[in-house]
């Protein structure tokens, strides 16, 4: 038997890294695709909307909803202020990405940001995913 | 330009996911994944008026990500949104009321620190 708590964070942990390799590949997709797209400041859908016709932005956004609906998830079960930080890895994985696949030179500067979201991140973890009562933990109590 | 772009992100996404948070909280855990069951999650989301709220600030912030990554390069757009940890964790604990002790406020304050640092 595993305890609620162990099984509790064990889901919070298969949904934090399906939040954060969502949003890393959606956002490294999409600005891809914007790239290519172009300049794009108006207030008309338009140009939006026809910049999702390219197969990039497509992605991208596919993956965003993606992110979208697993935060969703994630935050039905964990509090905003454990969510946050703990997601905040992706920050760390785009940054690998840019230095390992993209071959950009990641600066003293930007270990030093990696190793304090990394700390964060471990300190936030720490904590108890759930703080606050659900509807259906207080109903079940009641 | 720029710089009200990020104005209007930041601010999107904090009152995005504080909605996002609320709503979620009231919809209660989800603990059934099979494919029914998450048509019913999604049908009563749909109708919840914290989750609609949510889903009109996050596509504000959406657009106006989109708008700011075609003039700004990714390096500058995703950290400067990082602003907004500081705004939703205040929020958290004062609006959902959740315990945010030493080790979050810790924790945050380095993860926007780190993130900040990715932005030089």
């Amino acid at each position: 038997m595993t305890s609620p708590l162990k099984a509790l964070r064990l889901k919070t942990r298969i949904f934090t890294a399906i939040v954060v390799l969502s949003n890393v590949l959606g956002n490294s997709f999409l600005s891809r695709g914007m790239q290519s797209v172009g300049e794009m400041l108006s207030l008309s859908p338009i140009p939006y909307i026809r910049a999702l016709f390219n197969p990039w932005v497509a992605l991208g956004t596919s993956l965003l909803i993606v992110w979208l609906l697993s935060t969703m998830a994630l935050l039905s079960w964990a509090d905003l202020s454990y969510v946050l930080p703990v997601t905040s890895m992706a920050y760390v994985l785009a940054a690998l990405v840019g230095r390992f696949v993209m071959h950009e030179a990641v600066s003293v500067a930007h270990w030093v940001g990696i190793a304090l979201i990394m700390i964060g991140v471990m300190l936030v973890g720490r904590t108890a995913p759930r703080t606050t009562k659900r509807k259906r933990e207080a109903r079940a109590t009641s | 330009m720029k710089w009200l772009l990020v104005w209007i992100i930041v601010w999107a996404t904090t009152a995005g996911n504080v909605l996002q948070a609320l709503g979620m909280r009231d919809h209660g855990e989800i603990h059934d994944f099979r494919p029914g069951a998450l048509g019913r999650v999604a049908s009563a989301l749909m109708r919840s008026r914290y989750i609609v709220a949510s889903v009109v600030a996050m596509a504000i912030s959406f657009f106006a990500f989109m708008a700011l990554i075609s003039i700004a390069p990714l390096s500058f757009a995703v950290p400067v949104t990082a602003a907004s940890y500081i705004f939703e964790t205040i929020l958290a604990k004062y609006l959902l009321k959740e315990r945010v002790g030493w080790k979050r406020w810790t924790g945050v304050a380095l993860v926007a620190c780190g993130v900040g640092l990715l932005s030089i």
